[in-house]
């Protein structure tokens, strides 16, 4: 369990970081290091330089920024975890932050580490699916933006460049009657999920949908979004049958991983009930309703 | 690569390949050998220490990251030498361990738990060592010992940040 030798650089700032990455493409960032440091103690990642930018000043940060809660890719979890602005305006984060390892592995992780992994069963991965995060990464002295839909492309694949940096996170703030909910299936609280649903919704005064995000992780390659289910359950009253079909319908035809731990079919009948109990939740903790726990 | 590391209130300074982790530093380069060695993949906590205070598994750390940076290990605890401090007390009182593996792991996060939080719940304390894998208890005396040394800690005549 030791990791193969490499090199290793301390950059200055995100421009050297990018320089080293485009030198040699068996170059990796370091952040957190909670999931790589063991893919390389287990020799499943072998880069031949680690670029580590846990020292970039101005990296790591939380922030209101207009409609938008901006999150630095050097924030570690526990730092979101403590925050009260995301307390207050990404409750839905919030809420599933617990579910992200340990206390001890929190207090390294990073957010930009989680989303540059893409594991399928990351909860960090989820909440930028569901809340229509747009990730910032800076490659060759120039910053582009990509949104957490298209970030996303396979099981630990993701769209950013080969000589990028993610520097930074933006999450648009739903205000009004917002209600959120999150539920995940695992071994432990700790471990990987095998499937994980999260909900945001925003109710009219009279209790009716007007917006709602429903995201199911760990099910899929990546994260999903139940497009059909939330158009048709927007404009509704969210009445558990109508919920119940329409995530049914959207999550028929899913191509779900199979694995010793849970099998495609448990999978994808799991998916539903989580995502229904996920918007059951988001619909009473809108409405100030106690949430039963399942 | 050169490092120096703070351990223990000690300033080190070190020659380390940047592939050594920061528990195979303490353990093979400074003899702090209380940092136990188990899984080496972040899974069972054995190798947990406090970096800059915070409980964090020297397993997952390269020691060229750790660069000027504060390490506590569980020898760094101790009041004094042969002495125990109150979270090791309470773990003997209340039979908080048996073979010891997971020890002086368990005692630091329940260091970093007590500091943060001295009067924490039940469940906050099942929390805190949620990370850390025991073989022998079953977990209960554990609970029961930081219990035990958190309520003796909110007694002690000392201010707060001086107390654990």
């Amino acid at each position: 369990m030791k990791a193969a030798p490499f090199e290793y650089s301390r950059a200055a700032d995100i421009d050297e970081a990018c320089a080293w990455l485009a030198a040699d493409e068996n170059a990796r960032i370091i952040a957190g290091g909670q999931t790589l440091v063991p893919m390389m103690a287990m020799r499943l990642a072998r880069p031949t330089r680690l670029v580590d930018i846990n020292r970039i000043a101005g990296l790591s940060y939380i922030r209101a920024d207009g409609d938008a809660i901006a999150i630095g890719a050097t924030t570690r979890q526990c730092d979101l975890e403590r925050d009260a602005l995301v307390a207050r305006d990404l409750p839905l984060m919030a809420k599933a932050i617990p579910w992200i390892g340990h206390a001890a592995t929190r207090a390294r992780g990073t957010i930009g580490g989680s989303l540059s992994n893409a594991d399928p069963a990351a909860e960090q991965a989820l909440m930028a699916v569901t809340l229509d995060a747009v990730l910032n990464y800076r490659e060759a002295g120039k910053t582009a933006e990509i949104k957490a839909r298209d970030f996303f492309i396979g099981p630990m694949v993701t769209a950013l460049p080969a000589a990028a940096c993610l520097t930074g996170v933006r999450y648009p703030v739903w205000r009004g009657k917002i209600g959120i909910g999150f539920h995940e299936v695992n071994a432990r609280r700790s471990d990987f999920a095998f499937v994980s649903a999260a909900v945001q919704v925003e109710l009219g005064a009279d209790g009716m949908c007007k917006r709602i995000a429903i995201g199911v992780g760990a099910a899929t390659d990546f994260p999903m979004r139940l497009d059909s289910a939330e158009a048709q359950l927007t404009g509704t009253m969210l009445d558990a049958a109508a919920v119940k079909d329409a995530v049914t319908q959207a999550l028929a035809d899913i191509e779900a991983m199979d694995d010793l731990h849970a099998s495609a079919a448990y999978r994808k009948r799991v998916a539903v009930s989580l995502a229904c109990r996920a918007v059951a939740d988001a619909r009473a903790s809108a409405l100030g309703e106690k949430i039963h726990a399942h | 690569m050169r490092i120096e590391l703070d351990i223990n209130g000690e300033t080190r300074e070190l020659e380390v390949e940047p592939r050594t982790t920061l528990l195979d530093c303490l353990r093979d380069q400074m003899q702090l050998t209380g940092a136990h060695a188990g899984c080496e993949h972040g899974v069972c906590g054995a190798c947990t220490v406090l970096f800059d205070g915070v409980a964090v598994r020297a397993c997952l750390i390269f020691a060229p990251q750790a660069q000027g940076s504060k390490i506590t290990t569980i020898e760094g605890v101790t009041p004094g030498p042969g002495e125990m401090s109150v979270i090791q007390d309470a773990f003997c009182e209340t039979h908080g361990m048996q073979c010891g593996y997971c020890t002086p792991a368990m005692v630091l996060v329940a260091h970093a738990l007590l500091v943060d939080n001295p009067n924490p719940t039940r469940e906050q304390i099942v929390d805190a060592i949620s990370g850390n894998i025991c073989r022998c208890t079953g977990y209960a005396q554990i609970i029961d010992a930081i219990a035990l040394a958190a309520e003796r800690l909110r007694g002690a005549n000392r201010p707060v940040e001086q107390r654990v």
